[in-house]
């Protein structure tokens, strides 16, 4: 990623970020118009579009930023040098000697410093913060040890395995309902899926489902259904369950 | 003998002066007469000429002890006598000596405080914030509010401690420093020349 490729769109300049540059430190562009928030955004909004931080160009991006802010900071201040060149040469010496003369009293106010701290060198005294007036300090209420060991041991006991229990379903074995049909067709022809299989469970129902279609597969049964969410029949292979459909009544009195 | 009688009167005010002794050794700060005041639940007039016993008591030459006004308030210190053997044990306040840019900024904030890091940088012409830093760190200089106004730059001030350390009652026992005399002329008169040969 190319910190000064940086594609910006901002009210003052639209471009990539080192033309910006350019035109700043060549002042062609007024940094003041420049919104330097704007190019922040547009920079964590193009690193917030990559996966991974890049490091580096955080690096630059921080330095270039702050470079930009410092120079935008001093452009809103005014120059002192400046200030001091457009006076008159009278004004300029005055206020130079006023300047030199407020360092010196500095200078002079330093040494007296330093001679006094001469000869205080001697002075001991105690030292410490101590604050002035007893501090309203909350007290705490004698306590009881074994409480505390008592809240420890509450939370240092083993928590209760969880219980898995909801998530085993049972699931009854293929094999029973596989060997069930088989039974239903050798005692008749053909029978009805959703006869066969009321009242059992939903997981019942779907394993049941699981073993006609296992029975179909090996070409044991021929399955038909009339229309979606019709009844399923099921019919000894080579006995076409749908021509009996008419005659379903009959074959429903027969199966009885 | 007489002496030693004066030292020790039955007056109710010594009584006074023995609770004032008690504050002032357990105090680490200098303590006014105010404070000491409300402490011993007595009267600032009472307090003060209990002090003035005291200061005869702890002076110099008398005792190992010093009672002095520093910093605004009363405070003991050891006698300068012991100075030596003190060194031996405990290391003054400001062991190292102060550096001329942190003299020169103590200076400007002892005399200009509370004033800002712009304003010590504009009588010293150079940054001075890790000058003052150091000072600050050492605690001499403390943080004292901020300007008027929005995002008004930080102001500091001396602290007691540096009072201490000097030996100052308070900060207008700092020397004037108004008298330049002929250096300031001197000064200007070369300024001047200087200036009248740049061009225009």
């Amino acid at each position: 990623m190319l910190v000064r490729e940086l594609e910006l769109d901002l009210d003052a300049f639209e471009g990539p970020l080192d033309l910006l540059l350019t035109l700043v430190l060549k002042e062609e562009l007024d940094l003041a118009e420049v919104d330097v928030a704007g190019i922040i955004v547009a920079f964590v909004e193009r690193l917030a579009e990559r996966d991974e931080l890049d490091l580096d160009a955080c690096g630059e991006f921080l330095v270039l930023v702050a470079a930009l802010l410092e120079l935008k900071a001093r452009g809103l201040f005014p120059d002192e040098d400046a200030e001091l060149a457009e006076l008159e040469p009278e004004e300029a010496a005055e206020e130079l000697a006023r300047r030199l003369a407020e360092y010196r009293r500095a200078k002079q106010g330093a040494a007296w410093l330093a001679e006094r701290l001469e000869t205080e060198r001697d002075r001991f005294f105690r030292l410490g913060p101590a604050p002035l007036a007893p501090r309203p300090e909350r007290r705490l209420a004698p306590q009881e040890p074994q409480l505390l060991a008592a809240a420890l041991r509450a939370l240092a006991v083993e928590p209760p395995p969880v219980s898995l229990a909801h998530m085993a379903l049972r699931f009854p074995p293929v094999v029973q309902f596989l060997e069930r049909f088989r039974a239903v067709l050798r005692r008749r022809r053909r029978f009805d899926f959703d006869a066969e299989v009321a009242g059992l469970s939903r997981v019942e129902t779907a394993v049941a489902f699981l073993a006609l279609l296992e029975l179909r597969k090996s070409g044991e049964i021929s399955i038909d259904q009339a229309r979606p969410f019709a009844p399923i029949r099921v019919a000894r292979a080579g006995e076409d369950s749908a021509r009996d459909d008419e005659r379903t009544p009959e074959w429903t009195v027969r199966s009885a | 003998m007489d002496r030693t009688l004066r030292l020790i009167p039955a007056a109710p005010v010594d009584h006074l002066a023995r609770t004032i002794e008690a504050l002032l050794v357990v105090a680490s700060l200098p303590l006014s007469a105010e404070e000491l005041a409300e402490a011993a639940d007595d009267d600032v007039a009472r307090v003060e000429e209990a002090l003035e016993t005291l200061s005869s008591r702890y002076s110099e030459g008398a005792s190992g002890i010093v009672l002095e006004r520093v910093a605004g308030g009363y405070a003991f210190r050891a006698s300068r006598d012991a100075a030596e053997a003190c060194g031996r044990l405990f290391e003054r306040p400001v062991q190292r000596g102060l550096s001329q840019a942190a003299l020169e900024t103590l200076a400007i904030v002892a005399y200009l405080g509370p004033c800002t890091r712009p304003e010590i940088a504009r009588v010293r012409g150079v940054a001075s914030d890790s000058t003052l830093a150091g000072l600050v760190e050492r605690g001499l200089v403390a943080e004292a509010g901020r300007e008027d106004g929005p995002g008004g730059a930080v102001r500091y001030r001396t602290t007691a401690l540096f009072e201490r350390v000097f030996g100052l009652e308070s900060l207008s026992e700092l020397p004037r420093l108004d008298d330049l005399g002929d250096d300031l002329e001197t000064i200007r008169e070369r300024l001047h020349e200087v200036a009248e040969q740049r061009p225009a």
